[in-house]
């Protein structure tokens, strides 16, 4: 699975892509999320808050509960601030 | 016909007015947003999703389109670092009649703001900080409907 990361949170994480083959327990962005907290003291200063998150599956905006199903692009960012 | 163009490049006032105004319509409605230099920012620096934010910016213009049977709708949003002055985002629309073409370029700069992913980065200096999202403008995107 692609990873993208955009605004602070790729300043956080260090990286604006990454490719990820999470476990099988892991099922929504929100677990996606919370499992990638763990990689790295970038990330979890990027995913910490999952309130302060957003996220686009395939580049379509969801819901951090939407299932991954099968999501080829995960992107994960703040709310978005542009106009 | 709909433009959509997310572009490093300054926009060029004349040259996207006259595309709005070649489609023969009788009304023609344009917003442009440009960098505040009120607030002491020396420079902001626009992010954006290559791939989605182009499709998130056809999405809406398609929606006016129909919505008001537009004749022409143009999107120029500009990216990377400006300085105060500078213009972000055009809007322009073209219609038969003037309320079609006030309301939907209200309405595509409303939807822009919470619709397409766009992340800015305002400096004051030696002070960086990216810009909190803003509760007005989700409220100002929802009377829409």
């Amino acid at each position: 699975m692609d990873l993208l990361y955009f605004a602070w949170v790729r300043e956080s994480v260090g990286t604006g892509h990454e490719q990820v083959d999470p476990p099988a327990h892991v099922a929504t962005v929100a677990d996606l999320i919370a499992w990638l907290a763990g990689r790295s003291p970038g990330h979890a200063e990027a995913l910490g808050e999952p309130a302060r998150l957003r996220a686009a599956i395939d580049q379509r905006f969801v819901p951090l509960d939407t299932p991954l199903g099968a999501a080829r692009e995960v992107a994960i960012f703040p709310p978005v601030t542009g106009g | 016909m709909i433009r959509v163009s997310v572009q490093p490049a300054p926009i060029d006032l004349a040259t996207e007015i006259a595309g709005v105004e070649a489609h023969g319509a009788g009304g023609i409605a344009t917003f442009t947003g440009s960098v505040r230099g009120d607030d002491g920012v020396t420079r902001l620096t626009l992010e954006h999703y290559p791939g989605m934010t182009e499709a998130a910016l056809c999405g809406i213009a398609e929606d006016a389109f129909a919505r008001w049977g537009l004749l022409a709708v143009t999107i120029v949003h500009r990216v990377g670092p400006m300085v105060p002055g500078d213009r972000i985002v055009f809007v322009g629309t073209a219609a038969t009649h003037r309320a079609a073409a006030l309301e939907s370029c209200a309405f595509l700069i409303d939807r822009l703001k919470t619709d397409a992913p766009f992340w800015k980065k305002e400096e004051r200096g030696t002070d960086i900080r990216w810009v909190a999202a803003r509760e007005s403008d989700t409220a100002a995107a929802g009377r829409w409907g």
